[in-house]
């Protein structure tokens, strides 16, 4: 468990949290640029200080301003992969893997090189490798020097395109097997998807939302960053059986609902995380006897989003416990006479997988 | 192919220069580091009175220590009462001489190349457990090398062509303080002697030319180690 609160002023912007995040998984911290990402894990490592306030880690005391505790950095135990990978350019890669521990645990050092792929870097200097390289390089070192815990600060942000799907891979792998908790600064939604548990929204300084990342990529602070064209729900399913005739397979939501998708190669029960966008929602009264359409749900209406707009609408769908939203035109809803409570058929043509757990798992 | 003479004069000259550099180097790193990376009251007149040597006319800096380290000076008195250390009239003193006289070429060498030490690292290297004095042995003073090294040249070369702080605190006495530079004026004051004096003025320009390839040399050797 991790609790950060704290005050800092930065400039003109003021920080002030009052955070609890769980003692595992990934939480993403997302914001604009210039909303205090960086300053707030700056904060957790001891590189800055609080102007007040109290950070505890399990049941370590980090900052107390009260008791005029100040753990220095090298004493909090909390590893930081930086948006720059800021490797020691005279260290061989081997040289600062082993900068933390001079002896590491040999299988311990060797399941880490392995997970991030370093084996044939190992004799190289950093000044030889590439941007993802480096990052893999910068994870491993963060991770050997045997962390509570671990900070990146948008580690993907220095990358191209062609690196970051290089990389990505080894990341989502590496998150699902250290037991550790991780705090993953980012502005990429994609990237969080993929990637996180849990999602902290920051906004000038201050925390707007939190909780599971299905429940805040819901809620409506989330709006401004979705544009009406690309509102998508996240849904965390599990797998439940594989088509016999086709490669489909059928994943259940807690509720019971089911949603068949294209094949995914999983063993049963593996969780796998879905985003459904809203245009590929369409609404219909009765339930379609003959359709194309292979997921059909009922659904009820628990809200209308932007009622008064002439061209569509966000209806927000109720299946079971889970919601979904579903964007519209302005004249389907009115001659449909959709309202708040209604009881509908959700005809869902599309989703995407994000994250399934055992696919990374391999 | 040397003269005994030759051989004796640049010899002292190498060892006094040698020694005035090796123990530069330790107050030069922590003074160089005070003034690149912290802020206290006073530092400007740290900063000046470190660069005082290179300003002022070697004589003055060889009277004062004349007065301050000779055997009844105000320090050097308790050194030789206290520890036996005497300075006046010996190789020690000429070493102390150039030491004073090279010292500011060495600081902002160091000065220099701390300040382009990339703190980054060194906040990394403390994220993964690194004390601060152990990210300064193993981050910062590496990195800063390739100036160290530069620096410590300049100053050799520095120490090698001391000669007015030398002459006027240690004056000119074969093999304990009669260095190359002191050896030249001997020769140049002596009649008859103009052979002996470019004999020497050829082998100072070639140590001197060989001091600045052998910098140029570890600066791209150490450049290329440490990857900058």
């Amino acid at each position: 468990m991790l609790n950060i609160q704290i005050k800092k002023q930065l400039g003109t912007l003021q920080l002030e949290t009052d955070l609890q995040l769980p003692g595992q998984g990934i939480s993403a911290i997302f914001g604009r640029s210039g909303a205090g990402k960086t300053s707030l894990v700056n904060l957790l490592s001891g590189l800055e200080r609080p102007d007040e306030g109290l950070i505890t880690l399990g049941e370590r005391t980090l900052f107390d301003s009260g008791q005029g505790i100040m753990l220095p950095p090298e004493k909090r135990r909390i590893g930081y992969v930086f948006q720059d990978a800021r490797l020691f350019p005279h260290f061989r890669v081997s040289g600062n893997l082993k900068y933390a521990n001079r002896n590491p645990d040999p299988s311990q050092f060797d399941q880490i090189v392995r997970l991030l792929g370093l084996e044939h870097l190992l004799d190289r200097y950093p000044a030889s490798l590439s941007g993802g390289e480096k990052q893999r390089v910068a994870i491993a070192r963060a991770l050997l020097s045997n962390p509570d815990m671990l900070l990146m600060d948008e580690p993907l942000a220095s990358l191209d395109e062609p690196r970051k799907a290089e990389f990505l891979p080894y990341l989502e792998q590496l998150v699902q097997q250290i037991q550790l908790p991780v705090l993953y600064v980012s502005h990429n939604l994609e990237e969080i998807l993929r990637l996180a548990d849990q999602l902290v929204l920051i906004d000038s300084g201050k925390v707007v939302c939190q909780g599971p990342l299905a429940e805040v990529w819901s809620s409506p602070q989330m709006q401004p960053w979705q544009p009406d064209q690309d509102i998508s729900t996240v849904v965390e399913t599990h797998l439940a059986r594989q088509h016999p005739d086709y490669p489909m397979t059928c994943l259940n939501l807690d509720n019971g609902i089911s949603l068949w998708t294209s094949y995914i190669d999983a063993p049963l029960d593996t969780p796998v995380r879905l985003r459904i966008h809203a245009r590929d929602i369409s609404l219909v009264r009765t339930e379609p006897e003959q359709s194309s359409i292979r997921n059909i749900i009922p659904v009820r209406v628990s809200a209308i989003e932007n009622p008064t707009s002439n061209d569509n609408r966000v209806i927000r769908l109720q299946a079971g416990n889970c919601e979904l939203r579903c964007n519209i035109t302005a004249w389907a809803a009115d001659e449909l006479k959709i309202k708040t409570g209604d009881s509908l058929f959700a005809q869902i043509k599309g989703m995407s997988v994000t994250r399934n757990d055992w696919i990374s798992n391999r | 192919m040397l003269s005994e003479y030759e051989i004796s004069a640049l010899i002292l000259s190498l060892k006094i220069s040698s020694v005035a550099v090796l123990f530069s180097l330790p107050p030069g790193i922590i003074l160089a580091w005070l003034l690149a990376r912290q802020q206290f009251p006073g530092k400007s007149l740290l900063d000046g009175l470190i660069h005082l040597p290179l300003v002022l006319p070697p004589v003055v800096i060889g009277y004062l220590l004349l007065v301050g380290m000779g055997r009844q000076g105000l320090i050097g008195g308790v050194l030789h009462d206290w520890f036996g250390w005497s300075f006046s009239f010996s190789w020690r003193g000429a070493a102390l001489a150039a030491a004073i006289v090279a010292f500011p070429l060495l600081v902002r060498a160091i000065r220099l190349s701390l300040e382009a030490v990339d703190t980054k690292l060194e906040q990394a290297a403390r994220t993964l457990g690194a004390s601060p004095l152990r990210v300064f042995l193993t981050i910062t003073l590496p990195l800063t090398l390739p100036g160290l090294l530069a620096g410590s040249v300049l100053a050799f070369a520095r120490c090698i062509g001391e000669f007015g702080a030398t002459i006027t605190f240690v004056s000119n006495i074969p093999g304990e303080t009669r260095t190359l530079p002191l050896a030249m004026y001997s020769f140049i004051e002596t009649p008859g002697a103009e052979a002996e004096a470019a004999r020497l003025c050829i082998i100072a320009i070639a140590l001197a030319l060989l001091s600045l390839l052998l910098s140029e040399w570890l600066t791209r050797l150490t450049r290329k180690r440490i990857g900058v």
